[in-house]
């Protein structure tokens, strides 16, 4: 496992090689010019690039131009006031995940469409919560996908904290049940809910997402506390169908975007902000347990355009 | 939130309220808009710059605007050449000799796992092929529990786990074991990794070089954004790829990611994934694709029906006979006719998302296939001169043309009201100058309800 490193410095090392061509692009265009038309599509291509939407990047760029159309421009001014403007967009949502001292335990449910990283977010969680000396169950409710099971286990034995499982095929709802009754008499603090990967278009999977949490309120009328989405970094526009989707099926209250150490961007990111302004609790840059990090927009937004290293 | 091609072109040519040869603004305006679908759908910036250009030169000097509706005609144009640059039909597997070695790579978490054994399990049953599975997959947790347990749910041979062994040691094993025990093919899942992970990739290029894949399929999942280019091209240039797998289309994902992916590495997509379950793989069709990557359903057999449907250069005669306030009853049964036609197209019309317009008109039109059967047979029992001069039809003729086309007098009458209130629909239209709008469209105004 990597050596530990501050979390900025690994936030850098994550987002700067997925702004490298990004910046060189910005870089190439402006350096020499004034903000004129030409000079103001390429940055709003680049936007583009980085998966903020058409839209949104049209938005980004005529607010842009607004304030500087035909000005003498130096690139890096430039980009910094376009990185200032999108970290204003993403600074109300940038809210780390809560703790909830009052519930016992503190359920959280973490759910998103296949294979975006939320059994790695679980663990990259329950290996930050046991460095925060918090008592953390797992519940292993992907009673689906073959070796699931397994792989939050040796999540489970990698942080030293407990797992509770079922069966294969086993009733996602009904084990919910069972391990909040079980973290509740073991007083654990928090309890982190793994469940299957699923699409948002099938009704029956969301279906079955929504009883567990009804199931879970059985118990705890309060609980899930926190139902966090996962967001891979590389999906496109469909993350607004994912989003608008989960959050109508089950309160999503806040969001974690993955694989932001890719040379994709997330930038639909800035357009869910402006959209939905659910939280993003965190990201994730890489597949270790300490490769989950606060979300930054000051320096998420430097990063995006490129200007991270070369102050660093 | 997002509006498809269709009805994006559809408002473009509204705005047009002319007809006869597009002008070049007009194919810009045409071009931006299919710009803003194709990125909303995914498409890759720089490629859908050169599908853009591509366009134009196939829209420019063909005669957009003589069709009927020019946005559908445009559509029509998009949606071919993506087909075409989609990639021909199916194209299948490559085999070597045995065993045949398939090697799967791709981005953490787009489906190499769950593809490998679907895989596995339709050379099995279809092609009667002895396929051995094996995991190369030593970074993420149970990963090659996964396809074990995928292997046995799939009743295909799975190399046994051995702990420790490093990836390029596992693929001997395998390759060896294939030898050995007469396999015809191995397909070598392997770890998720980005494409600018020089150890992983480096690690890659290891197997690769012992392993000699006849195949090496990128999977990839549909709901990948402007990051396709990057990951397709290094991993093409990389390790070198031979096909493409896109996973997750089972999704609502417009699937952009196929034609970026497609058009960087210039490899044809062999499969799609469709679920999760191991049946779930299928033959990729580039038909399907342009129209999910352009959100319209099969509109382009639509378009082919229409063109043939209605008569053009008869609508524009009627049109200008129209605007003039003239309209009698061989007008009528030339508008019967080609509502009978686009009658039976309201089936197909019914099924397509994009046309909403269009489907509200017909709607409104409320055809009916043996009612407007009979007042043709109606109109076909009179004379030319009453055809003509319907204020002529008093009771005895009437009654005749009744007899004449087996049907009763008070049909007779409903017709002639409907052609009076036609009628004054259109003087009413033609004060407000409407009639053009009216028609603007190539699709006979509807009628009054009855
Ligand atoms: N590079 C990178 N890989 C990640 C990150 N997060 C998760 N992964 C990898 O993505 C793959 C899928 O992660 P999982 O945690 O299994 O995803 P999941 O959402 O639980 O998947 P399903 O349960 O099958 O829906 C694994 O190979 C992870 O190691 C990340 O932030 N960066
Ligand atoms: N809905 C749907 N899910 C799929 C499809 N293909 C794979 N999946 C799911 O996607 C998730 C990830 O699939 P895996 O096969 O584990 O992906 P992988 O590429 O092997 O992941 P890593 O080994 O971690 O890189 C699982 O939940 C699969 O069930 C598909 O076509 N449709
Ligand atoms: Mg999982
Ligand atoms: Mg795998």
């Amino acid at each position: 496992m990597a050596e530990k490193r501050g979390w900025l410095q690994r936030l850098k090392q994550g987002l700067a090689r997925s702004s490298n061509s990004l910046r060189e692009r910005i870089t190439g265009v402006l350096r020499r010019r004034r903000l004129d038309a030409e000079a103001l599509e390429e940055l709003e291509e680049a936007l583009i690039m980085a998966d903020l939407g058409v839209e949104t990047a049209a938005e980004l760029i005529a607010e842009l131009s607004r304030e500087r159309f035909g000005r003498e421009v130096e690139d890096r001014e430039i980009r910094a006031s376009l990185a200032a403007a999108i970290a204003r967009i993403l600074e109300p949502v940038a809210k780390p995940l809560p703790v909830r001292p009052e519930a016992r335990p503190q359920v959280i449910l973490v759910a998103g469409v296949n294979g975006v990283g939320k059994t790695t977010t679980i663990g990259k969680l329950a290996h930050r919560m046991r460095t925060e000396g918090r008592r953390v169950m797992l519940a292993a409710c992907d009673t689906f996908r073959a070796a699931a099971v397994e792989q939050l286990r040796i999540w489970g034995e990698r942080c030293g904290v407990p797992v509770v499982s079922g069966r294969p095929g086993a009733d996602a709802a009904g084990l919910a049940y069972e391990a909040l009754e079980r973290a509740r008499r073991e007083g654990c603090e928090v309890l982190l809910i793994d469940t299957a990967g699923r699409l948002h278009n099938k009704q029956a999977l969301m279906d079955e997402l929504a009883k567990i949490v009804r199931v879970l309120k059985k118990l705890d009328p309060a609980a899930p506390h926190d139902v966090l989405l996962v967001l891979d970094a590389t999906t496109g526009q469909n993350a607004h169908n994912q989003v608008e989707t989960f959050r109508a099926m089950v309160e999503v209250t806040g969001l974690v975007v993955t694989k932001l150490d890719g040379t994709a961007r997330g930038g639909v990111v800035v357009a869910l902000a402006r959209r939905f302004g659910l939280p993003v609790h965190a990201i994730g840059v890489g597949e270790t347990a300490e490769d989950l990090q606060p979300f930054a927009p000051e320096a998420f937004a430097r990063a995006l355009l490129g200007l991270e290293e070369e102050t660093a | 939130m997002f509006e498809n091609l269709t009805s994006r072109l559809g408002t473009v040519f509204d705005r047009l309220k002319r007809r006869g040869a597009l002008r070049e603004s007009d194919v810009d305006a045409a071009l931006r808009e299919i710009r803003v679908a194709l990125l909303e759908a995914d498409v890759a910036l720089p490629v859908v710059k050169d599908f853009v250009r591509g366009v134009r030169e196939k829209a420019v000097g063909r005669e957009v605007l003589k069709s009927v509706t020019p946005g559908q005609m445009v559509v029509k144009i998009v949606h071919d050449h993506l087909v075409e640059l989609l990639g021909g039909s199916h194209s299948g597997l490559r085999y070597g000799p045995p065993p045949s070695v398939i090697l799967m790579v791709g981005l953490q978490g787009s489906g190499k796992t769950t593809t490998s054994a679907k895989l596995a399990r339709r050379l099995d049953r279809r092609e009667k092929k002895r396929v051995l599975l094996a995991s190369l997959d030593v970074q993420r947790p149970a990963a090659q529990e996964q396809l074990a347990t995928l292997a046995r749910q799939a009743e295909v041979a799975c190399l046994p786990i051995v702990a420790g062994e490093d990836p390029v040691a596992i693929a001997r094993r395998a390759l060896e074991t294939a030898r050995r025990e007469g396999f015809d093919v191995v397909i070598l899942d392997t770890a998720g990794r980005l494409h600018i992970d020089e150890a992983l990739m480096g690690e890659l290029e290891a197997v690769r070089d012992l392993a000699q894949p006849a195949e090496t399929l990128l999977v990839a999942d549909a709901l990948t954004g402007q990051d396709a280019v990057n990951v397709a091209r290094q991993f093409n240039e990389r390790i070198g790829i031979s096909g493409i797998v896109l996973t997750r289309m089972d999704g609502d994902a417009r699937g952009g990611a196929a034609l970026s992916m497609r058009t960087v590495t210039g490899r044809p997509i062999k499969f799609v994934g469709t679920g999760e379950k191991l049946d779930a793989l299928d033959p990729f069709h580039p038909e399907r694709m342009a129209s999910r990557i352009l959100d319209m359903g099969d509109v382009v057999s639509l378009v082919e029906k229409v063109a043939e449907t209605v008569d053009r250069d008869e609508a524009e005669r009627m049109a200008r006979r129209m605007a003039k306030g003239r309209f009698d009853l061989n007008d009528l049964r030339k508008q019967l006719q080609q509502m009978r036609r686009m009658g039976g197209m309201s089936g197909i019309l019914a099924q397509l998302p994009g046309i909403a317009k269009m489907k509200q008109q017909i709607a409104k039109a409320n055809i009916d296939e043996k009612m407007i059967l009979r007042q043709c047979a109606i109109i076909d029992s009179m004379t030319p001169q009453e055809r003509r001069r319907p204020e002529i039809i008093h009771a005895s003729r009437k009654r005749r043309i009744a007899r004449g086309s087996g049907t009763q007098v008070q049909d007779v009458n409903k017709l002639l009201k409907q052609h009076r209130q036609m009628q004054d629909m259109l003087k009413r239209a033609k004060k407000a100058g409407g009639i053009q709008n009216l028609l603007g469209r190539g699709l006979p105004p509807g009628m009054p309800p009855h």
